[in-house]
């Protein structure tokens, strides 16, 4: 079974999903991809401060033609602005950020995720290895939030029990936010914190690969 | 005390073949394409790059890549997919590690710390072994990573991680002065800090040359100590000449 585009959030609408959760004051790292959405549908009034592994502290949204600079990128080297009160520092210091437990969230994006929170992302067989930060990222960070298709092109689950992809991170992921909802790792489950509008419980299920526990109490 | 030189040929000329480098750069930003591109006009073989990219273009360490000119690469994205298919065929090694990981061993080897603990890539396949490193002509692993030595401190399991000296390191300044003190501009300083650090000899190219003293002392990212080469860039700066934000 795959999932009907037309199922759940958007790119956009999950984008601005995990957005709506990122509490006001936060250090956020971004991942390539959605996360790098985020920024710019924060809600009005929010001061979060965007981290970049390419060491950069108070990143802002996408430059206008007249504004781009060569020397200011994000991690997914696509040209980026930076706010009032933005730092720059080099990759090891930025690191030191990342490692040493200073950063509340890294959002990332996902090829498998399991209940006991492990997560896959770096590399799957035929594609380029990408792990650039992803495993700094997840030891460091105190917060691992998941962004990702509910499944693969395929239509196979990508919440699953165990991981057959190689491993970013064991027991990291403290949220995921899926195209048909918001979940939690909780260790033999996925707690289904929230379900995108129009889909159901049996969508859900259908879709992942372990046991999913609903809100209302629902299995 | 004067680390500027004229010729870029001539200074990079002492850079055997077989060396390794640490190069600067993430993606473009900050990258050294001219000191790049003169290792290709020398026709320098059997390099080991020790960068966080392989190149997002056939541009800088992408260039040294496409003309083949890798025996190895050590970094954390090497997308490149010119680089991937060298690899599969057998023609390069990779090294592959957490960016972290690699920004450390390279400040590590200019600090003086042989090798360190960190939780980065404990388990992984990344620091199991269990990643290959070179495979043969016909696309058979013939060699995987190393294995890493494993300790558990405050109950975590952390992984022993080498320093990456190298013989050289190319960075890529915004500016220096002839003592070798370096600033970079916003997000180009990123792998030149720990490149520079790493290399046992340091070459740059600055996009302006300035009077010693032009480089208030708070304002120096990278003291000259760690420099001894200087050359002038005629890679132009990419970027929009006149960004909001540049104070200088």
């Amino acid at each position: 079974m795959s999932v009907d585009e037309r199922i759940g959030w958007s790119r956009d609408g999950l984008a601005q999903r995990a957005a709506d959760d990122v509490p006001d004051g936060a250090y956020v790292n971004l991942g390539i991809g959605i996360p790098m959405m985020i920024p710019s549908r924060l809600p009005e009034g929010r001061e979060v401060w965007f981290h970049t592994e390419n060491g950069i502290l108070g990143l802002g949204g996408v430059p206008e033609p007249d504004q781009i600079d060569l020397d200011v990128q994000n991690a997914g080297k696509e040209y980026a602005t930076m706010v009032e009160g933005a730092s720059t520092f080099d990759s090891s210091l930025s690191f030191a950020i990342v490692r040493g437990g200073h950063l509340d969230i890294a959002v990332l994006g996902g090829m498998q995720v399991t209940p006991s929170g492990d997560l896959a992302n770096w590399t799957a067989p035929g594609r380029t290895p990408g792990v650039g930060g992803a495993m700094d990222l997840v030891t460091g960070a105190k917060q691992v939030w998941v962004v990702l298709d509910h499944t693969d092109r395929a239509g196979k689950a990508k919440l699953m029990r165990r991981c057959t992809l190689p491993l970013t991170g064991a027991r990291c992921v403290t949220r995921i936010y899926s195209t048909l909802g918001v979940f939690e790792p909780a260790g033999a489950h996925f707690d289904c914190l929230e379900l995108a509008p129009g889909v159901d419980e049996q969508t859900v299920r259908g879709l992942t690969d372990a046991e999913v526990v609903f809100a209302g109490g629902g299995r | 005390m004067d680390k500027i030189r004229t010729d870029v040929l001539e200074m990079l000329s002492i850079v055997p073949d077989g060396a390794s480098l640490a190069v600067g750069g993430f993606g473009l930003t900050g990258a050294p394409i001219m000191l790049c591109d003169a290792l290709c006009e020398l026709d320098k073989r059997d390099l080991h790059i020790v960068a966080n990219n392989a190149g997002i273009d056939p541009t800088g360490v992408g260039r040294l890549a496409q003309e083949g000119r890798l025996r190895k690469f050590t970094g954390s994205f090497p997308s490149n997919k010119n680089f991937f298919s060298l690899f599969h065929e057998g023609r390069v090694e990779l090294e592959l590690v957490p960016q972290g990981t690699l920004a450390e061993r390279m400040r590590a080897a200019g600090a003086g710390i042989p090798a360190f603990y960190t939780p980065t890539g404990a388990g992984t396949d990344l620091a199991t072994g269990n990643y290959p490193a070179r495979y043969d002509s016909d696309g058979n692993v013939v060699q995987w990573l190393e294995p890493k030595d494993v300790r558990v401190f405050n109950g975590r399991p952390c992984v022993l991680e080498t320093a990456l000296a190298c013989d050289f390191a190319l960075v890529k300044a915004h500016r220096a002065d002839r003592l070798g003190n370096l600033a970079f501009r916003l997000g180009s300083r990123n792998f030149n800090v720990p490149a520079a650090m790493a290399g046992a000899v340091t070459f740059v190219e600055a996009q302006n040359i300035v009077e010693v003293g032009a480089i208030e002392p708070d304002a120096v990212h990278l003291p000259g100590v760690f420099v001894q080469h200087v050359i002038q860039s005629t890679g132009g700066w990419v970027g929009n000449p006149n960004p909001p934000g540049a104070s200088w």
